[in-house]
């Protein structure tokens, strides 16, 4: 009972990681019909830059820990942002050439990375607390997992008090659901585009300082290796919703715990296999719209 | 007429070209700067062979890309599944290399065929996405199982049952005419996809697949036959990549490998075959000689903000992406085709906003396949 507990446990928290990904690409898919191949490297970044940072200020403190994700969550939203002003932007409703500039700023990006933070990882630290464990239901949880499924509670409900409640946030929606009809209303949608990407990379970035935490290091490849699974998360989810990439993030994470655990190591294969039974049972994913 | 003479006189250049190539290994031609040695040593040849590997692979990755409008992301995994296919069917099974060879493309046929026909189901930015999560199965099965496909070491030829002619640098010519007969062979089916009745489906379903539905004809299947073939051609590539380098590490079926791919494609020029191949090459010539510069003296001496981004090749290479798809819309081959023939003009511009329309146009026949 305590082992499922735990493996249940750690599914949700990866999950959590998962969604601080998969929530931006899901958003900048949904409203812009661009693959953002550049997203895992907006979250290796934010980790990195709040590795540095938490060095600087005495590695094992909460203020350290603190900072590191405020600073890992402002690189984030900067580096997005200015992607998107200068690479994506000029190459305004060219979908493939957005993807492809995506692809090549993540291959640019990661040598880069490694030509500064050399190939190794960086073993980080943090608070001793994080390490610990809590109890519950006889299962002995680490904490950072905690952590994680507070921030990706905390993400998501940022985000549907946003969408909901906002102007710009209604511009989104409305702009996933039709843009043509947006434009044609006289409203700026450019503006919005900026905005989800600034958005999907503070996610991306907190993501990073928290997934480094979980992993226990920082590499070059941190982001682009959660986001192969986060893209997985985001067709299984239905490419755009919102939703479908939150239930999506917890199913596919806790499947592939389990498998680890009770299938011998087989996770990352089952979660290819539930990918390829999603689509042939329904193409479009769980919460996927029906096209109009 | 005029298009006849023009197919003749490439017809001629390109034997022209092949025979030069073939050539090669028993000249004695410096190109100091590109090539490691003069071209009748063993390093020119490696180096020679593994730019046509990597040409034959990108030609295969255009038939996807330039002829199918199918943007892939995982098609280092046909790769792999050719180069790790011959390594485990040499190893396990004692049988020797031609029926070895076989077996290795069966394999990549069966691999190609399943993930293809799943992949299909969705078509623009959701196939690449599915396409990309395969190749990750594929580069977690080589790397979990170890005692099989060497793990992360990688699986080294075993040469028993491979004739001699083809074992070591001695026989460096030999291995680099095998691999350019299989780029030859890989362009001849790249030509005849082009001009087939399949070729012309692929690609007018690239532009409205619904009308060729309405039409009656099968999109899907042409779609799924050109997958499989480009598959079949990547997979040849592997077989040619395990034989010269004698081995194969696992970065042949990583998503590392199809970016890097793509990355030549787009670089030579979408849809343009030539382009592709030169692709190949200048990519592989960058990579090798990037390299040596990042290594060298003038670089190491110089500040760190200049001197770190410099010995990347990688980063080179991609900021050079980025670049041409801003600037250069067609690539190296679409933008000499701007210039060198007027009344193309626009061609050059046209192939990737094709796939625009195209990943726009997808969407309908989901539609049509849901109603």
């Amino acid at each position: 009972m305590s082992t499922f507990v735990l493996v249940l446990a750690t599914g949700i928290g990866l999950g959590a990681l998962y969604f601080l990904v998969a929530s931006g690409l899901s958003l900048i898919y949904g409203l812009m019909h661009v693959l953002n191949f550049a997203h895992g490297v907006f979250l290796t970044l934010g980790a990195f830059i709040g590795w540095e940072a938490a060095q600087r200020m005495g590695a094992s403190g909460w203020v350290a820990f603190a900072a590191s994700i405020l600073i890992g969550g402002i690189v984030g939203t900067v580096f997005a942002t200015l992607t998107e002003l200068a690479l994506i932007r000029p190459l305004y409703e060219r979908h493939i050439e957005q993807v492809l500039v995506t692809v090549g700023l993540a291959f640019a990006s990661v040598a880069l990375f490694e030509g500064i933070w050399g190939s190794d990882p960086l073993y980080i630290s943090g608070p001793a607390w994080l390490d610990e464990t809590t109890s519950l239901l006889g299962a002995r949880i680490p904490n950072v997992y905690f952590v994680l499924m507070i921030a990706a509670t905390l993400l998501l409900a940022s985000l549907i008090v946003f969408l909901r409640y906002t102007r710009f946030g209604m511009i989104i929606r409305a702009g996933v659901e039709n843009r043509a009809m947006v434009t044609a209303l006289g409203i700026d949608v450019k503006k919005s585009f900026t905005l989800v990407f600034a958005i999907g990379g503070s996610a991306a970035g907190v993501g990073g300082v928290l997934a480094a935490h979980y992993t226990g290091y920082v590499s070059a490849h941190l982001g682009q290796g959660l986001l192969i699974f986060a893209f997985i998360v985001t067709v299984i989810g239905g490419l755009g919703s919102l939703a479908g990439a939150a239930i999506a993030s917890v199913l596919v994470a806790v499947l592939q715990q389990f498998a680890n655990y009770y299938l011998s190591g087989t996770g990352d294969l089952i979660v290819v296999v539930a990918l390829a039974v999603v689509l042939l049972a329904r193409p479009r994913g769980l919460l996927g719209r029906r096209p109009a | 007429m005029t298009e006849l003479t023009r197919r003749y006189g490439v017809a001629v250049g390109g034997i022209a070209l092949v025979t030069l190539m073939a050539l090669l290994p028993l000249l004695n031609i410096s190109l100091p700067g590109i090539l490691p040695t003069p071209t009748y040593q063993p390093g020119a040849l490696a180096m020679l062979s593994l730019a046509m590997v990597f040409a034959a692979l990108a030609l295969s990755y255009n038939m996807l890309l330039g002829t199918g409008g199918m943007l892939s992301f995982g098609h280092a995994l046909y790769f792999g599944a050719g180069a790790y296919g011959l390594g485990i069917i040499l190893e396990n099974l004692g049988v020797p290399l031609w029926p070895g060879i076989v077996l290795a493309l069966v394999g990549g046929l069966a691999i190609s065929l399943v993930t293809g026909a799943i992949s299909m189901r969705v078509t623009g930015i959701p196939f690449a996405m599915v396409t990309l999560a395969f190749a990750q199965a594929g580069s977690v099965l080589v790397r979990r199982n170890s005692s099989v496909t060497g793990g992360e070491e990688g699986l080294a030829l075993e040469t028993d049952h491979v004739p001699d002619w083809l074992v070591g640098v001695a026989n460096t010519r030999n291995l680099y005419w095998a691999t350019l007969a299989v780029l030859v062979v890989v362009y001849l089916v790249a030509v005849w996809v082009d001009r087939s009745r399949l070729g012309h489906l692929a690609r007018a379903s690239r532009e409205n697949e619904l009308r060729m539905r309405v039409l009656g004809l099968e999109p899907t299947r042409a779609k799924l036959v050109l997958f499989v073939l480009a598959a079949l051609a990547a997979s040849l590539s592997g077989i040619a990549y395990m034989l010269l380098q004698s081995g194969t590490v696992p970065r042949a079926v990583s998503a590392d490998l199809t970016i890097t791919v793509l990355v030549m494609v787009v670089l030579g020029g979408v849809g343009y075959r030539w382009g592709a191949i030169l692709g190949g090459v200048l990519y592989t010539v960058l990579d090798q000689r990037l390299t040596v510069l990042a290594g060298s003296d003038a670089i190491a001496g110089l500040p760190s903000i200049l001197r770190v981004p410099l010995s990347e090749p990688l980063f080179l290479l991609g900021t050079m992406f980025i670049l041409v798809v801003l600037f250069l819309p067609g690539g190296i081959a679409g933008t000499a085709h701007t210039w060198l023939d007027g009344r193309r003009r626009g061609r050059s511009h046209d192939q990737l906003s094709d796939l625009e329309a195209d990943s726009e146009e997808n969407r309908t026949p989901v539609e049509t396949r849901q109603s």
